[in-house]
């Protein structure tokens, strides 16, 4: 089984988000960067198919030279090889269309995105890649088995699951529960070293024009400061709750 | 050029968010000087549209599409959008339609944007604000492709009714086998419970509550609100509550109305995901704890005391405004 695992580069949960050009850019100074978390997910349930039934596993990044730390963490988790795709990405659909010309070049039978990446939340490539490939694909996936060439898929739905089945080739758009937190890998020093001489093939793209564009970015306003009720005056809060905030 | 939605209907109504949803777009439709069509699969009564705004229904009525599948609701969506000459459609944000969405984008090689918070900020650009960065943020994207997908935020845009009733009209879409590739085996649906992707009022439990024991407290006061109950990250991890209640970063994302936050310290990974909650109310027993930084109304004090006491509260309150 081949198998793609796509993987944004994000900045740390725990980042501060600023702007800066005049607002039209996310300010990247001091902000850590790491593999998209629904990404990671993903990425994890690929080495485990590679270990227990066989697969090989590549991951491919869409995005300039900055994002090769991200990528060789990857390979250290224990992807087989890696790609980089020349491009910065300027909205999911041209990201979508690199990702698509990858996938055809490899042949690949399992391509395992997150659902959604943690920056600008779009949403938009695992679902844009498998149509632009006619891949069969399940989004919001929180379980994967593959046997042969079917498989059979967990995806969440409001207020609960469902079980699926399809067969390859396949898109995944991933999140947590396709593997549990707990089972998320750290890349151990050999991993690390072993990571160096791993290929990290880096592609020219092919022209696909954004069909969005970021314009600007906005800070929430600030927030008014918490009002305090005392624990001996809940009639206060109801009465907010009602009259002022009209939530109840 | 109609203005397009899809509104999803289930267990014999329409679902709140495409009421919504139709709130919005027949805003976004006035502004384009055009009408608002809707779309339904296998919905039973579809008057209710009218009363948001919907000035015509495309009825799809066809037994293969029983149950949701992706692609082939893609394919209604399309068909309808080319039918009526949409240059705009609009989709709710349930787990469903931003499954549809990317495809119906694709299929109508057009611009999406997910997210969607506010009408536009100009029709000629096409431009919206959209949530980012875990509702850290603000995105203004400008879409720039002819035809444009847009997927509306829950609980961003509330309800609008309108005068009016919609004209209807049975609609036969063509699908074709290779639609019908992903098979649903079952379904597991938690029956007679709120979920957080549906709930107004969200009450969520921290670690501060000591143990799985203590949820009856949690429960009875989601009961009396109509609320979903939800937890942070250690709560599940411990196993004191499913996973699937589990909300921030790396759990779900709440846009509830109202997010009452009980026993739990407010770490930047747990407020990531309730951004996007309207009003938020936080109990704890420690006034230095984080929440109350992000809080609009808080209570120090100890929720063993106090939640029991708020419930019995809301139920004279509930008593007595209804
Ligand atoms: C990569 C990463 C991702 C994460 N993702 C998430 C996520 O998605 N969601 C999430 O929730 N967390 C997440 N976390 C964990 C997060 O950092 C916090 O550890 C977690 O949110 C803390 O949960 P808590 O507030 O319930 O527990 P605690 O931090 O233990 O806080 C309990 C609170 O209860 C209060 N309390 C105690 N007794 C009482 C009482 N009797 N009455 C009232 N209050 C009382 C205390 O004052 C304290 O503030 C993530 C962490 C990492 C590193």
């Amino acid at each position: 089984m081949k198998i793609l695992v796509c993987i944004s580069h994000v900045p740390d949960t725990t980042a501060k988000i600023n702007f800066t050009n005049g607002d039209t850019e996310f300010d990247t100074n001091g902000v850590q960067f790491v593999i998209n978390p629904n990404d990671e997910f993903g990425l994890t349930r690929a080495i485990w198919f590679k270990e227990k039934q066989g697969a090989h596993v590549t991951v491919v990044n869409v995005g300039g030279a900055e994002t090769e730390a991200t990528i060789r963490k990857a390979l250290a988790i224990g992807a087989d090889e890696a790609i980089r795709v020349n491009a910065v990405p300027t909205d999911g659909f041209a990201v979508a269309k690199q990702l698509a010309e990858v996938v055809k070049a490899g042949s690949y039978d399992v391509v395992i995105c997150g659902k959604e990446s943690l920056d600008y939340n779009g949403g938009m490539v695992p679902g844009m890649l498998a149509s632009m490939l006619g891949y069969n694909f399940v989004n919001s996936c929180v379980g994967v088995e593959v046997e042969g060439s079917n498989a059979t898929l967990i995806r969440e739905i409001d207020g609960g699951k469902e079980t699926l089945t399809t067969n390859l080739p396949l898109v995944i758009g991933g999140q947590k529960g396709i593997v549990e937190e707990k089972d998320l890998r750290i890349p151990n020093m050999r991993g690390i070293m072993t990571a160096r001489t791993k290929a990290l093939n880096v592609m020219e793209p092919v022209a696909a024009d954004a069909k969005t564009k970021a314009v600007k970015f906005e800070k929430p306003a600030p927030k008014s400061a918490v009002k305090l009720i005392s624990p001996d005056n809940l009639d206060e809060l109801i009465n907010l709750l009602h009259n002022e905030a009209k939530v109840i | 050029m109609s203005v397009l939605i899809y509104t999803e209907f289930a267990e014999g109504k329409f679902k709140k968010v495409a009421l919504e949803l139709a709130s919005y777009a027949k805003k976004v439709a006035e502004s384009l000087g055009t009408t608002l069509t809707a779309v339904t699969v296998n919905a039973g009564d579809v008057s209710e549209l009218g009363k948001y705004g919907v000035d015509k229904v495309l009825k799809v009525t066809d037994s293969k599409l029983d149950k949701f599948n992706a692609k082939a609701y893609a394919d209604v969506v399309k068909q309808a959008a080319q039918k009526e000459g949409s240059k705009v459609v609009v989709l709710s944000s349930t787990t469903d339609s931003l499954y549809l969405a990317p495809i119906v984008a694709v299929g109508l090689d057009a611009g999406y944007a997910s997210n969607v918070v506010a009408l536009p900020v100009s029709t000629s650009p096409f431009q919206v604000k959209r949530n980012a960065f875990s509702s850290k943020g603000f995105n203004v994207t400008e879409l720039t492709s002819d035809v444009k997908v847009l997927a509306l935020a829950k609980n961003s845009f509330g309800l609008a009714e309108a005068s009016g009733a919609a004209a209807t009209e049975d609609f036969a879409v063509t699908l074709n086998d290779a639609d019908f590739n992903i098979h649903i085996q079952n379904q597991e649906k938690a029956s007679g419970k709120v979920s957080i992707a549906d709930a107004e009022i969200v009450v969520s439990g921290g670690r501060g509550l000591k143990g799985p024991e203590n949820w009856g407290m949690i429960e009875e006061l989601a009961g009396v609100l109509g609320a979903a109950t939800a937890c942070s990250k250690p709560v599940s991890d411990l196993d004191w509550r499913p996973h699937s209640e589990h909300v921030g970063q790396t759990g779900k994302p709440v846009a509830s109305n109202l997010y009452i936050a009980v026993g739990i310290s407010g770490a930047i990974q747990h407020i990531a995901g309730i951004n996007a909650s309207k009003v938020k109310v936080v109990i704890n027993s420690d006034p230095e704890a984080p929440f109350f930084k992000v809080a609009d109304y808080g209570i120090v004090g100890d929720a063993f005391q106090i939640v029991p006491e708020l419930t019995k509260k809301l139920k004279e309150f509930k008593a007595n405004n209804n």
